[in-house]
């Protein structure tokens, strides 16, 4: 197989426009694929480029897990909220930091000393401009290199066993609302990154620089005219059908796509076969539904690029003219498994809206959506021939209108699922799932768009679903069938990625910090052990001189240090003084650590 | 865009650019602030607030009108505005989060002056130890036209006359 696929690069590489790339371009492709499936190393953010998060390393299994233990940590120094996960290299661990945004080398054959570590001056006037906390969701490496998305919006190229930079680029304008929170993907010749923004009214994009000199070979962006998009009318299909001319640009309200959101800070997956990369887009701007009529086009999307071109092959828009900021940023994962009994190349979303989608990955068609949190209302069901959710009237902000409180809408804005990525056991079969089990009042109102200034234009509190305390839930997930196997309740949100391990054992973080193993047959708790802080990072696997470790980054903040370091306001109608509205503050603080369990 | 509200309130904006060349004369602000008094006295600019200009209270007043727990529309505008502009870092009903401190408390000692020129200007706190950025909001017409019932109600929640949550408006039976 491998000889073909290196042929079938270099056939990609010397058709395509760029035509400048050198040999080495075309073997970090394979170079990396190999490498990622290597379960001694973590080398790509989401585990391998189908975002699975597993491991199939085996020391650590379920008969033995109640004797994981510590037996390292380190402190990144810095006290924000710590998304997103370390990569291990052969025999180097590569830690990430929110801004500053700090990237450590730790030599793991010397006790994790520090072999090189960089931090870049940024301005720190982009730090408001960050919606929510000052988080980065981790590097990626490729051909050597160690690549950084910084906050002000610069991605640069690290020489990853010295740390000197290679390249340098800028992204986009953190005075205009841009900034940079999301891990690239390296791609064969190509790292791609997104951007965040979708509460100043950034007009969305997905970008692919050439990783020999940080030069652009495309970009994509999520709002705007076919040029812009890079949509061909005939060829990109939505929904079976081609999207025609000014698929886009239909949906908006004069030029408001120009400050239209779209954001893609989320994760991006890849399948070399197909040579397609997928990611999803983020709310349209404003908050406020009533303020930009239509679709919003293509807000809320899943796309399928060509991976050398960035062209469209399909899109898929979950929420059309959202109405409650569910960003369609979450992971996809790519899945080879079945589906209503049959095999499938699957493509499988755990949306913000509360609906998990599994489309067929190779040509786009919805094959499922179902609620993957009972609580979900705002929609009955989504119509598998439209693609379109059927939405409540009741819990409607755009059919309430703007000054008006829409009561009751489960999820909350911060969906069923943010962007904690979820993992897919081919073990089992299994998605296991980190949510959110949070409602809200939004009531959205108008608001005037100043470059650089919050665009928002909502207000809303949230509260656990009605009769019930816990904000959170770790799930398995079967989308054979279309539902929930099992559920482990959470004090809070569960806000860190998931790993599993073809031993059968989940792991997962919990706000108030605690790393967790659990049985992924039953859910059943195997270990638990409480990190110096709330864990919203991502928990990976490594294996060095023959053991097998888990890592975490703890550190609370982010989206959850918002809304649960106050404590949730109880809704009026009798909820009581439980449990889960104590402050987040009384169970955990501050700081960023990393820690790294075994068994042995 | 139904229920969409008339532009230019010249009463308004009137007092905002007094309150703002006030500021100016007691504190050295930067040029942000002068672009936005020119930004206000502007025609056209959309209003966020379709609040009369109220007389101004007595000096010894209260910044807020709460009853039994019921806000006027001023304060209600200012829970509004800022759950636009404020909440994403200073947390619900100004509670604080993991990385901003909580209004409530702040304004418990912070004058009304040293609140407005925050809002206006901004502050940093950037070291080893702490990266804290209030960005300055002085050109951001959402914020500067209702500075006065964002900071009546957040004085009104850390005087401790009024919960956490939506307010409910005096005289409205409903809960809407």
């Amino acid at each position: 197989m491998k000889p073909s696929k290196r042929l079938f690069a270099w056939a990609v590489l010397m058709s395509s426009a760029a035509g400048i790339l050198g040999a080495g371009a075309a073997f970090a492709n394979d170079q990396l694929e190999k490498m990622s499936q290597d379960p001694k190393q973590w080398v790509i953010p989401g585990g391998d480029y189908n975002s699975q998060r597993h491991t199939k390393l085996t020391q650590i299994t379920t008969e033995n897990a109640h004797k994981l233990h510590p037996v390292w940590t380190f402190s990144t120094g810095v006290l924000r909220g710590h998304e997103g996960g370390p990569l291990v290299v052969g025999d180097m661990m590569y830690v990430h930091t929110p801004f500053p945004n700090k990237v450590f080398a730790l030599d793991l054959n010397n006790e994790g000393r520090i072999v090189w570590a960089y931090e870049p001056k940024q301005d720190p006037n982009v730090i408001p401009v960050m919606c929510c906390d000052t988080v980065n969701r981790g590097v990626a490496y490729g051909e050597g290199m160690i690549f950084l998305h910084q906050a002000d919006t610069t991605l640069v190229a690290l020489d990853a066993k010295t740390g000197k930079v290679a390249w340098s680029v800028k992204d986009d304008d953190p005075a205009k609302g841009a900034t940079g929170t999301s891990a690239p993907l390296v791609v064969k010749d190509k790292v791609l990154v997104g951007v965040s923004g979708g509460e100043f009214g950034v007009q969305g994009h997905m970008t692919a620089y050439n990783i020999k000199d940080g030069s652009v070979a495309w970009r994509a962006y999520s709002e705007g005219p076919d040029d812009q998009l890079l949509f061909d009318p005939d060829k990109t299909m939505a929904m079976g059908k081609p999207v025609g001319k000014d698929s886009s640009l239909k949906t908006w309200e004069g030029d408001q796509w120009k400050i239209g959101g779209g954001a893609t800070w989320g994760w991006i997956s890849y399948d070399p076969k197909l040579n397609l990369v997928y990611y999803g887009s983020g709310n349209p701007s404003t908050w406020n539904p009533s303020q930009r009529p239509g679709d919003n086009k293509w807000s809320m999307t899943v796309f399928a690029r060509d991976a050398d071109t960035g062209m469209a092959k399909w899109v898929y828009q979950m929420t059309p003219h959202d109405e409650w900021d569910y960003d369609g940023i979450n992971e996809m994962i790519l899945a080879d498994t079945k589906v209503h009994g049959k095999e499938t190349k699957a493509l499988v979303h755990f949306d913000r809206n509360g609906f998990a989608y599994v489309l067929d990955r190779t040509n786009g068609a919805l094959l499922e959506a179902n609620k993957f949190d009972p609580a979900v209302n705002w929609a009955t069901k989504v119509d598998l021939s439209t693609g379109r959710p059927e939405v409540v009237a009741q819990y409607s902000t755009d059919h309430n209108g703007a000054d008006h409180n829409t009561k009751g809408v489960c999820p909350a804005a911060l969906g069923s699922k943010d962007e904690q990525p979820a993992s897919f056991s081919p073990q089992t079969g299994l998605f296991y799932v980190p949510t959110n089990h949070v409602c809200m009042d939004y009531e959205p109102y108008k608001v005037t768009y100043t470059a650089g200034q919050p665009y928002v234009g909502a207000t809303l509190s949230m509260f656990p679903p009605k009769g019930e305390s816990h904000l959170g839930n770790f799930i398995a997930y079967d989308v054979n069938e279309g539902k929930i196997v099992w559920s482990d309740h959470e004090t809070f949100s569960v806000w860190s990625g998931a790993l599993t391990t073809a031993t059968g054992v989940a792991f997962y973080g919990t706000l108030d910090g605690d790393l967790k193993a659990v049985d992924a047959k039953t859910g059943k708790l195997l270990y638990k052990f409480k990190t110096p802080s709330g864990i919203i990072g991502n928990v990976n696997a490594f294996e060095h001189n023959g053991k097998e470790y888990i890592a975490v980054l703890s550190g609370v903040g982010g989206w959850a240090g918002i809304g649960m370091a106050a404590g949730l306001t109880g809704d009026t109608d009798g909820l009581g003084a439980v449990g889960a509205y104590k402050s987040l503050s009384s169970y955990t603080q501050l700081g960023g650590v990393l820690t790294v369990f075994s068994v042995e | 865009m139904r229920r969409d509200r008339p532009t230019g309130h010249p009463q308004a904006e009137h007092r905002m650019v007094g309150k703002l060349s006030g500021l100016l004369a007691t504190t050295a602000l930067a040029a942000a602030l002068t672009l936005a008094a020119a930004s206000l006295a502007a025609p056209g600019i959309a209003r966020a607030d379709d609040a009369p200009a109220d007389a101004k209270p007595p000096a010894d007043a209260k910044p807020y009108v709460v009853q039994n727990g019921r806000v006027d529309h001023h304060v209600f505008n200012g829970y509004r505005r800022y759950g636009d502009n404020c909440l994403r870092c200073h947390g619900p009903d100004g509670a604080g989060s993991s990385y901003a401190p909580a209004l409530v408390d702040s304004l418990k000692h912070m004058t009304k002056e040293q609140f407005e020129d925050t809002v206006i200007n901004g502050r940093q706190d950037v070291n080893t130890a702490n990266q804290n950025v209030m960005p300055a909001f002085g050109l951001n017409p959402d914020v500067v036209e209702n500075l006065d019932e964002i900071y009546g109600y957040l004085k009104a929640r850390s005087d401790g006359v009024l919960g956490r949550g939506r307010p409910k408006k005096i005289g409205d039976d409903d809960d809407n």
